[in-house]
């Protein structure tokens, strides 16, 4: 049964894992520099914002190759809430993914921050100045911050679950650090 | 190692708890790092919290500095700076200048006269989009070495205890200094008489790659005319606003921009300490200061004079201020324009 499943392509795990370090570094980064006034403060925000362009041109090239390649199917045996909570909290990563960047992006933009990269790299601002937009993004960068976290906890239990309780092979699709490209033998 | 003679439930159970542990820790170690089992950190919301206005919250307002006017105008560069710093706004030539005289305090209604220090928050913008942000104040030196140190001075200062400021001070003797400052200089009755100075020092990085450490201040053109502090709590609440209006009205204010070159192992780490008289100065400047706006419509309302916003040319050095500083303003920023609603523009006062 777990040989019927197709894995995702080696492009597809290799865009998840560089993008799994990259968000759980930013994410702790980013909790990190807003709880310091120590010199750390400025390299860190520094480093988050590099991350975070990172990781938006990571996701856009990962949501381009998922809208091309697909996803390997769940198992047929798999109760419908669990895939229905597995197909809302994939979008809901992918939402997350490219919109916590552009947040960030556009709430330095409405405070009139100059935004600049790790190397002195800048960026344009991509929203007028504008204190009641910067207080509203401000707001969802915070709480979207810890939700993000948060699926992100329940997206490693639930791969665990299908690892260790489950065993159906699901993690397998992604775990998997072979880049051989296996058909599924008919078994 | 034969394969796991425990049952299938017992199996699940284990898994789970395994689970349960990873998902734990993770939180554990998010928790902690945002500072969740460390009520000590000195954390920006602490720091902005320790400014306490006897008014009250000051809704809207910053959280220090509360009390100020906004000003536009330009930085006239006579060039001489780009031999220490390759920084767009040296070369000889006129740069746009936006700032904002204030008071050294968390009360926006503060009397004028009752404040000792006093700020310019500025900044200059170069051709290719960069800025320039400081924010300076008129005593000679910081009245503290350390960012632990100001957050204690802080508690110090609105402490109940009637002995908190002595036990303070003979904890942290740097602060003589500043004390001495406060005690002996003279008042003036117009911000254009004042001196601001940047106090931090920073590095600039000159078109070799060569670095030189630095601070920087601006000399008022204005002759300085003592007033004493009584004569001044005879005027009105504003009136350093108001006299700022009426002198930029018949004519700009200027301030001569000098920097200060550090020499080998001069203190660059602590702003409580003065460099000696003797160090080389560089005229790099004139700030002429145009155009005088009240803060609540004004173009500074909603600027953060953050210190390390700078232009590529000059750099932060080992002095631990201009990152507090950059954390502080920004959390006192995010509050404040969280609650633009309780500072209204005046355009937007209509009755609903």
């Amino acid at each position: 049964m777990i040989e019927s499943h197709r894995r995702f392509t080696p492009l597809q795990r290799l865009l998840h894992w560089l993008i799994a370090v990259c968000v759980l570094m930013m994410l702790f980064i980013g909790v990190g520099m807003v709880s310091t006034v120590k010199p750390k403060y400025l390299p860190l925000v520094t480093i988050h914002k590099s991350l975070g362009i990172t990781i938006l041109v990571l996701a856009l090239i990962r949501l381009a190759v998922r809208l091309r390649y697909g996803a390997p199917p769940l198992p047929a045996d798999m109760p419908e809430p669990m895939k229905l909570a597995a197909y809302l909290s994939h979008y809901a990563l992918y939402v997350l993914m490219i919109g916590m960047p552009l947040i960030g992006w556009a709430m330095l933009s409405a405070a009139a921050y100059p935004i600049v990269l790790v190397g002195g790299l800048r960026l344009p601002p991509i929203l007028p100045q504008s204190d009641r937009l910067h207080a509203l993004l401000w707001d969802a960068h915070f709480f979207l911050a810890f939700a993000f976290f948060a699926l992100i906890l329940m997206h490693v239990a639930a791969a665990l679950f299908h690892a260790l309780v489950r065993r159906d092979g699901v993690f397998e699709t992604m775990a998997s650090v072979s880049t051989r490209e296996e058909v599924a033998p008919a078994e | 190692m034969p394969p796991s003679r425990l049952s299938p439930a017992r199996s699940v159970v284990l898994s789970v708890v395994f689970i349960a542990a990873i998902i734990a820790g993770a939180a554990a170690a998010f928790a902690y790092t945002a500072g969740a089992f460390s009520p000590k950190r000195l954390t920006p919301n602490r720091m902005v919290d320790a400014f306490r206005s006897p008014s009250g919250v000051p809704l809207g307002h910053r959280r220090n500095h509360a009390k100020g006017i906004c000003f536009t105008g330009v930085f006239e560069a006579n060039g001489a700076g780009s031999e220490v710093s390759k920084a767009e706004v040296f070369p000889r030539g006129r740069y746009p200048a936006l700032g904002r005289f204030n008071l050294g305090t968390p009360d926006p209604n503060a009397p004028d006269a009752t404040v000792r220090v006093r700020g310019m928050g500025l900044q200059i913008s170069t051709p290719d989009g960069q800025e320039w942000r400081t924010a300076m104040i008129d005593p000679p030196v910081f009245p503290v070495s350390t960012p632990q140190a100001f957050y204690e001075l802080l508690l110090a200062s609105s402490s109940k205890d009637p002995d908190a400021m002595k036990t303070f001070a003979s904890a942290h003797p740097e602060i003589a200094g500043f004390g001495e400052w406060a005690k002996s200089a003279p008042w003036t009755s117009s911000y254009a008489q004042d001196r601001f100075n940047g106090l931090n020092a920073f590095i600039f990085v000159d078109n070799s790659g060569a670095e030189h450490a630095v601070r920087w201040s601006l000399l008022p053109a204005a002759q300085v005319v003592p007033v004493s502090q009584e004569e001044l709590a005879k005027r009105g609440p504003d009136f350093l606003e108001q006299e700022i209006a009426d002198r930029v009205r018949s004519g700009p204010a200027r301030w001569t921009m000098v920097v200060t070159i550090a020499n080998p192992g001069d203190p660059t780490a602590d702003p409580s300490k003065a460099w000696p008289a003797d160090r080389r100065t560089i005229k790099v400047g004139t700030l002429i200061v145009q155009q005088i706006e009240a803060e609540r419509d004004g173009p500074c309302r909603d600027t953060n004079f953050d210190p390390t916003v700078l232009p590529t040319g000059i750099q932060t050095s080992d002095d631990p201020f201009p990152a507090a500083r950059s954390s502080a303003y920004a959390k006192s920023y995010d509050r404040r324009t969280a609650e633009a609603s309780d500072y209204p523009r005046s355009a937007t006062v209509a009755k609903p």
